[in-house]
């Protein structure tokens, strides 16, 4: 074919063939009793990422500034990259031939189990940096403790995506400290940020029967163990962003993790799953 | 290629120079790079800015028609891919600036003349893109078509752009192989996939053809943009090379272009084609274009809207400016 030669790669079955045998053994992938926790687990992990990349990728083209719209679009990007990740895994432990491709586009959002709170509209850039921020600080400490993970799998992608994920909280934190300390007009709006999203935080460390299970088998710390770690950085930063943590209860609203969302999750589909949607079966 | 119709001034002859500029002329004769400090014509520089600046702009406006499918990508990694592809276009938009940023203008100034529309940007992001084949087609196309341009540019005569340049071509390079795989996938896919990627072609030749500008043979301002070496080929040789180079690409995907006079000239060694209509292509410089209001409309949409993010950053700056000037006084 003239001038792009190598646009076809004839091997990437055997490219894929060959990275899937390099990976390590996990005895957990095959354990058939844990499989129903460990799988929505998986989902959880995965579509965190995939909800909060989708959201923030909204702003791609729309930033305040040209680098933090190139910032914006780096997170989204890590994001994609840890749900296919996260995803490819799940799809693996279900082991019915679902790929990752086939739990984001075609699964209904009663079957997604992300948190209410990376679902959420993006509203001002405000609303996008707490969101992230809260976030970032509990997704931080979730892998660092999943580097230790009993399957190897999801250690080695937690280790993966912590190098990220670092750079994520060091980047919202630091956002969020100038703005909070910055003019009366940002630091009002960064409070009122808070105040909105706060009381969509406490499901991050809301355990039930999954997190148990995951959690008794050594993949996955137990979350009331992180709850101090990520209250000791939220509490840090906010002193410093001169803002104060609002005194509504910080789990008013959950559910996203058993598949009870809000109204925005549907319209995210809507769109995000539009193409597999209308041509089924097509190759992309 | 996202600069058209870059004015330049009228050139002068040997005689006319004064010994400055004929010093200068001889450096760029030479191949000498041009470096920041230097003297230089204030016609270079002008020339150079407006060139540069509507470069930058045509990359963060250029992000707009592509982010558009970024929450709509049928799968995980293609949308991965164009994340980082849109991504990179910001990336170009940053190079560009700042290299713009050396002669003398600062990335607000430049923006504030995107927003009131006294610089523009390429006419092709003007087209609105309407199904997932225009992503393959944007690639192929329009970044092919900027190739062609952006390539010969790398051996400019200004340094900055020049090194700009270099890293640019890089990518671009790999975003053109993206669309034309997103392309393949399309036109050897199911019926319907297969009409996408023929109509996205049809939409997108003839404003693609447009990008290199009309034809400037006999143009002034070309030939001191030439003589500069901040131009390196007239718009119709560019034009001609990217018709020679797509019309066989096009044909390995199956899909028709859309031009009936289409035929390739033995005696020529290249192919003959039909001009794209060139009303159509002032129309869309002067904002009349199918998306003209929304491109520009987003742009002052997210400026005017991050003010109050832009001023928070400042604000701080300063604070922490003056806290750390403060404890320095207090440990003296």
């Amino acid at each position: 074919m003239p001038s792009l030669p190598d646009v076809a790669t004839p091997d990437v079955v055997t490219l894929a063939e060959r990275a899937a045998a390099a990976q390590s053994h996990d005895p957990h992938v095959a354990d058939v009793a844990l499989k129903p926790a460990f799988f929505d687990w998986l989902c959880r992990m995965g579509d965190n990422s995939l909800i909060l990349g989708h959201r923030i990728s909204e702003w791609c083209g729309h930033g305040p500034v040209l680098e933090e719209d190139i910032a914006l679009a780096n997170t989204a990007l890590d994001l994609i990259g840890h749900t296919q990740m996260w995803l490819g895994l799940a799809a693996e432990v279900e082991g019915a031939g679902r790929s990752a491709d086939d739990l984001a586009f075609l699964r209904d959002a009663m079957k997604f189990r992300n948190l209410k709170l990376v679902e959420l509209p993006n509203g001002d850039m405000a609303v996008t940096l707490m969101r992230e921020f809260l976030f970032d600080a509990f997704h931080f400490e979730l892998l660092t403790a999943l580097t230790k993970s009993s399957s190897p799998r999801v250690a080695e992608i937690a280790a993966k995506a912590l190098k990220e994920v670092s750079y994520h909280l060091e980047r919202s934190s630091d956002l969020v400290v100038r703005l909070g300390d910055g003019t009366e007009e940002s630091h009002t709006r960064m409070q009122a940020a808070l105040n909105k999203v706060w009381g969509y935080t406490g499901e991050m460390f809301a355990a039930d029967a999954v997190d148990a299970a995951v959690a008794e088998a050594g993949i996955a710390p137990a979350l009331s163990d992180l709850l101090p770690l990520w209250q000791r950085t939220v509490g840090e930063v906010l002193d410093e962003a001169t803002l104060s943590q609002p005194e509504q209860r910080f789990d008013a609203h959950s559910g996203g993790k058993k598949g009870r969302h809000t109204e925005h999750l549907g319209y995210i589909l809507a769109e995000m799953q539009f193409l597999q949607r209308a041509y089924p079966g097509a190759s992309w | 290629m996202y600069a058209q119709m870059v004015k330049s001034e009228g050139m002068k002859s040997p005689e006319e120079m004064t010994p400055e500029e004929r010093a200068f002329q001889e450096r760029v004769d030479r191949g000498e790079k041009i470096e920041p400090k230097e003297w230089m014509p204030e016609g270079y520089r002008k020339t150079l800015i407006r060139q540069m600046g509507q470069h930058a702009h045509s990359e963060i406006v250029g992000q707009l028609p592509e982010g558009n499918w970024i929450t709509r990508a049928p799968t995980l990694e293609r949308k991965a891919i164009l994340l980082a592809k849109v991504q990179d276009e910001a990336g170009h938009g940053l190079y560009l600036y700042s290299a713009a940023e050396t002669l003398g203008v600062s990335r607000d100034e430049l923006m504030e003349k995107l927003h009131s529309g006294a610089m523009k940007y390429s006419s092709i992001f003007n087209y609105p893109t309407l199904t997932w084949a225009d992503m393959g087609a944007v690639g192929w196309l329009v970044d092919g078509a900027a190739i062609m341009n952006q390539v010969p540019l790398q051996r400019t005569s200004y340094g900055p752009y020049s090194r700009a340049m270099i890293r640019i071509c890089k990518e671009e390079s790999f975003h053109q192989r993206q669309g034309y795989a997103i392309m393949m996938k399309m036109a050897q896919g199911t019926p319907e996939q297969k009409e996408m990627a023929q109509d996205a072609l049809n939409r997108f030749w003839y404003p693609s053809l447009m990008m290199f500008g009309p034809s400037d043979k006999d143009s002034v301002h070309s030939a001191q943009s030439m003589a500069w070496k901040i131009k390196m080929n007239t718009n119709d040789e560019l034009r001609q090379k990217f018709v020679d180079e797509t019309v066989p690409q096009a044909t390995y995907l199956g899909l028709t272009v859309p031009d009936e006079t289409l035929t390739w000239n033995e005696e020529r060694g290249h192919y003959d084609f039909a001009e794209p209509d060139w009303d159509e292509f002032f129309e869309v410089i002067k904002g009349n274009g199918p998306c003209n209001e929304e491109r520009l409309g987003a742009r002052r949409e997210a400026w005017d809207k991050g003010a109050w993010f832009r001023d928070g950053l400042t604000a701080y700056a300063e604070k922490a400016a003056a806290r750390r000037a403060a404890s320095n006084v207090a440990a003296e």
